[in-house]
């Protein structure tokens, strides 16, 4: 299984570099939030891959029979710290899109070459 | 083995998803239809999570990815247009940037521990503590609580700070006044026949001409908040707590303006209230670190509460969950609030 040891890791990389690229390659500012969310998700998903132990169950404690192996749990700490990051992230996001909101309202447009071309010209 | 086959091929099913929904999003036009597509991605990605043991963090984000994410992103989309400009230039340079950093952190991967063996390092380090100390230290089967309620008790306090600036700062942003420009007022003259149907629904009397909405969610938003309330006060011995049943809440919110219109749920919940509930929150998470120091312990110690340390624990995480959730909730309906608000009313509700 030597291929699947590094396979999570693998599909973080590839979407956050997705979110990488529509961040930087689209003009469009709400495309650009789209764009940081995809990479933030990605971000999530490496923090839980460090936290999974194979073979092992969610961090809630499960009573068992006498005489049956003690369960293992996953490491509860980067399960605290995404929970909060997620959480926290949509509130970010809301406030970027809040100035979308306003920059639309005082330029128009919300197209970054178009805001640049403006700014220029004042 | 055959279990751990099937579990193989789940997570690769999963994964793959995640990849060509990542993709589809980067490459469709439509900023509507990008937006429903994260809602998706954020969705696969809870699944994966629940694969990866971490079902707390999957219900946060099938919650906040796959619902409110995608009630704010439309509603900016009614703000801002939904279309994206076509035709742009490519350019080389980002995805050049992007290849690069990718290159990198796949060497990097080479040097990682493998994937889910039990002496990685971050296994090695305060886990053991809080796998096998806390279920007797704190008295809380589910130890993603008693981390975050507990162990890490103050780092928690400065995430709903963050939360509860965020939903300030969009309040401050989107508050003021509107000023519009000559050609604006002339464009949305112009506008107005074709935008005032989708405005109608966000800000105006919701869609009073669908029957089934408005019997299914006078159904449903009674169980959302029983649901919620379930979350909030069961996150002790299951998934769940504060920002979990906060989000639940709010969500149960937003449907109710979705479907009723914003002027009725503003009449259950008024903006005002939320703001006082925001801060509110903050001050009973706060509150309870200032008592656990008057008592003698120190901030956000709650052995010191009650005389029995268990017991004193318990009431602590109880307490600072209900901050949290009270935060969260009204954060983010007081965001919601400010952008359907933006939006200028097209009915407006007769006193």
């Amino acid at each position: 299984m030597a291929f699947f040891d590094q396979f999570n890791y693998w599909i973080f990389i590839i979407l956050l570099m997705i979110g990488l690229y529509t961040m930087m390659s689209r003009g469009n500012l709400v495309k650009k939030m789209i764009g940081l969310s995809l990479f933030q998700i990605s971000v999530f998903l490496f923090y839980i891959t460090v936290g999974k132990i194979t073979g092992g169950t969610a961090p809630i404690v499960v009573e068992t029979l006498p005489g049956d192996p003690a369960p293992i749990y996953s490491n509860p700490l980067p399960h605290v710290l995404i929970l909060t990051a997620i959480v926290v992230g949509i509130a970010t996001t809301a406030l970027g899109l809040s100035l979308v909101v306003r920059i639309k309202e005082s330029f128009g447009t919300i197209n970054e070459d178009e805001i640049l071309e403006m700014e220029d010209e004042a | 083995m055959e279990t751990e086959t099937l579990a193989l091929f789940v997570d690769l099913f999963l994964m793959v998803l995640l990849v060509a929904g990542a993709l589809t999003v980067l490459t469709v036009r439509n900023l509507f239809v990008a937006t429903m597509l994260l809602g998706i991605v954020s969705f696969t990605m809870a699944l994966t999570f629940v694969s990866l043991d971490a079902v707390d963090v999957a219900f946060t984000e099938a919650a906040v990815g796959a619902g409110i994410s995608t009630v704010l992103y439309i509603g900016t989309l009614a703000l801002v247009g939904a279309q994206e400009k076509t035709g742009v230039k490519f350019s080389a340079w980002p995805l050049a940037i992007c290849l690069a950093v990718g290159a990198v952190l796949i060497y990097a991967t080479y040097e990682m521990p493998p994937y889910g063996s039990p002496d990685n390092p971050a296994q090695t380090h305060v886990a053991p503590r809080y796998v096998q100390v806390s279920p007797t230290e704190i008295g809380v089967p589910n130890m993603v609580t008693s981390v975050l309620a507990s162990y890490r008790g103050f780092d928690t306090f400065g995430e709903v700070t963050v939360i509860f600036t965020a939903g300030i700062g969009v309040l401050l942003i989107l508050s003021q006044r509107r000023r519009k420009r000559d050609d604006e007022a002339e464009e949305e003259a112009q506008k107005k026949g074709t935008q005032s149907k989708l405005r109608v629904s966000l800000t105006g009397l919701g869609s009073q001409h669908d029957l089934v909405p408005h019997i299914v969610a006078k159904l449903l938003i009674p169980f959302i908040f029983v649901f919620g309330l379930y979350v909030q006060f069961h996150g002790d011995f299951g998934p769940g707590g504060g920002f979990q049943a906060g989000v639940i809440f709010a969500a149960g919110f937003i449907l109710h303006a979705l479907i009723y219109g914003l002027q009725f749920t503003q009449r259950v919940l008024s903006p005002q209230v939320a703001l006082i509930l925001i801060v509110a929150g903050v001050l009973i998470y706060g509150g309870v670190g200032i008592v656990s120091m008057l008592m003698g312990g120190n901030f956000l110690d709650y052995n010191v509460l009650l005389p029995d340390s268990v017991a004193g624990q318990h009431i602590g995480i109880l307490i600072i969950e209900l901050g949290v959730g009270i935060t969260v909730a009204a954060a983010m309906l007081v965001i919601y609030y400010a952008f359907v608000g933006r939006a200028e009313p097209v009915n407006k509700l007769p006193d």
